[in-house]
């Protein structure tokens, strides 16, 4: 940390003053190796919230201990601290996204950190105190907070740090957030068994130490990353002379953005690309032991579950790292075709019973899944230029949320539509496959649409003075 | 503002943050995959 002195030779800033970009500026020799793992270290601790669900079932026996008492919360009111969460999510990354880009990654994730560490203290005390109000603000709004400045803040500086590689650098970073549920999953489980005792389902010991374990790990990201000075490039690296069709050299201000048609018809293939996925990631289980009665039991479905997450997280960085290759519009266009191909396969190795190709086709179904989110910061980098994408992914993550919604109540309304019909259960879920198909088809039109951004929405030189503050 | 001195970044800093985050998600894939054997059982 350095100090900065004015005349009277008293710190001229405020003692948080370590936090602005300017003092996050990477000195001659500083390694853009050390920025992944920055990134990690915040992605890795807020992709929790995918494995918050192992805290749920203990929170129905606070006050009975070994099964549900008179007063103990029920599962459809805690099934609503995750819904909330995820769209504060969204709701975040969309109203500070310009303060996360002007500010920089350091003051982002340092935010992040108090914001995320701060939700598992306040629902420690909601569940100390027995009130679910507490924990819905805490982890719900509080939390949520914290998943949209943490899940945006190192994005643009990783692509700002790798412009040869950008979707292998938001790969790497996206993926933490997809791994952050295979650590927290085991973890919170033990940690709950060492706090459990006769009077104690062990939830509360948990959140604490949670708390205090994403603060110390976040700190330390927030500690460590550099944003590049003004003109860096890596060694060797020549930019491209001209813009090719789909990437542009100029820069789009984040409210210019929304204004252009680029815009929503990438949110439009987020949104399809996502719904799907969702709708099976969720469901992947039940569907699976309902579509193969007697050959895929309860713990096989665990399994199938486990081995979802691996290929999920998977997923992000090989997918966003192909994309460098083969571009980020090809890169969707895979997604769309092949997802088509795999959704509509679903219900013939239902019939045919063959759990080997349903398998496959879920696994490479949830790989594109997490393909989707870790490319999308690079497509828009490609369409709005580096300097607001992070601003601008924070508004195009509302897609996420949405689908957060769409995707769940499409797969379970449509399958409980169909058995109350009369349609077997291994049948139930073929119309809600076929409709994820159509949504990819979509989503395929979508990005057949995008087109370079107009000139007139790219910044003139006296607009980025005007903004200096979110220089690179 | 920082002086414009070089700060190298040294293999043992860089081992070190790669551990920080990496070793916990190795962890992590490593028993999810335990976990997932269960499905070829």
């Amino acid at each position: 940390m350095t100090t900065t002195l004015d005349a009277s030779g008293l710190p001229s800033r405020s003692l948080l003053s370590f936090l602005d970009r300017e003092h996050t500026v990477a000195r001659p020799g500083y390694s853009r190796w050390m920025v992944p793992p920055a990134a990690l270290c915040v992605h890795l601790c807020i992709g929790q919230a995918y494995a918050f669900s192992v805290f749920n079932l203990p929170m129905t026996k606070l006050i009975g201990i070994t099964q549900s008492a008179p007063g103990d919360w029920k599962l459809t009111e805690l099934g609503w601290i995750f819904s909330i969460a995820m769209v504060f999510l969204g709701l975040s990354a969309a109203v500070f996204g310009r303060w996360v880009e002007e500010g920089g990654p350091r003051r982002a994730m340092f935010t992040a950190g108090i914001a995320w560490a701060s939700a598992f203290l306040i629902s420690a005390l909601g569940v100390h105190l027995h009130n679910l109000w507490i924990i819905y603000f805490g982890y719900g709004v509080i939390g949520g907070c914290a998943l949209g400045i943490g899940y945006i803040s190192p994005v643009s500086t990783l692509m700002k740090w790798f412009p040869d590689r950008p979707g292998m650098a938001t790969g790497m970073a996206i993926m933490g957030f997809g791994g952050g549920a295979l650590i927290a999953s085991p973890f919170s489980v033990w940690l709950m068994s060492k706090f459990a005792s006769m009077t104690d389902v062990g939830v509360f010991g948990a959140f604490i130490t949670l708390g205090c374990v994403y603060f110390l790990f976040m700190m330390v990201g927030s500690a460590i990353v550099r944003v590049p000075a003004p003109g860096w490039k890596p060694e060797g690296y020549v930019p491209p002379a001209t813009a090719t069709k789909l990437m542009t050299k100029n820069d789009v201000f984040v409210y210019q953005a929304i204004k252009t048609p680029q815009f929503w018809l990438i949110w439009i293939v987020l949104f399809c690309n996502t719904t799907a996925g969702i709708g099976v990631l969720g469901q992947a289980s039940a569907m699976s032991q309902e579509m193969f009665p007697g050959h895929i039991t309860a713990v096989a479905a665990a399994g199938l579950v486990g081995l979802m997450s691996l290929f999920n997280m998977g997923g992000r960085f090989s997918w966003a790292s192909l994309s460098d290759f083969i571009g980020r519009k090809n890169t969707y266009f895979v997604y769309m075709v092949l997802g088509f191909a795999l959704y509509v396969t679903v219900p013939y190795a239902g019939a045919s019973g063959n759990v080997v190709l349903f398998v496959l086709c879920f696994l490479i179904i949830v790989s594109m899944y997490g393909g989707g989110f870790s490319t999308v910061p690079a497509y828009l980098r490609d369409m709005f230029g580096t300097r607001y994408v992070g601003a601008i992914h924070g508004i195009l993550l509302t897609a996420w949320s949405m689908a957060g919604i769409a995707g769940p109540v499409l797969i379970n309304y449509i399958r409980e539509y169909n058995v109350t019909h009369g349609v077997p259960k291994a049948q139930a879920y073929n119309t809600t496959m076929y409709i994820m198909a159509g949504l990819l088809v979509v989503g395929f039109l979508a990005n057949l649409c995008v087109r370079a951004v107009d000139k007139r929405h790219h910044m003139k030189d006296d607009d980025k003075a005007s903004l200096e503050p979110a220089r690179a | 503002m920082q002086s414009a001195q070089t700060a190298r970044t040294t293999p043992l800093q860089l081992a070190l943050a790669w551990s920080f985050a990496g070793i916990p998600l190795l962890a992590g894939v490593i028993q999810t995959l335990l976990n997932a054997m269960k499905l070829f059982q």
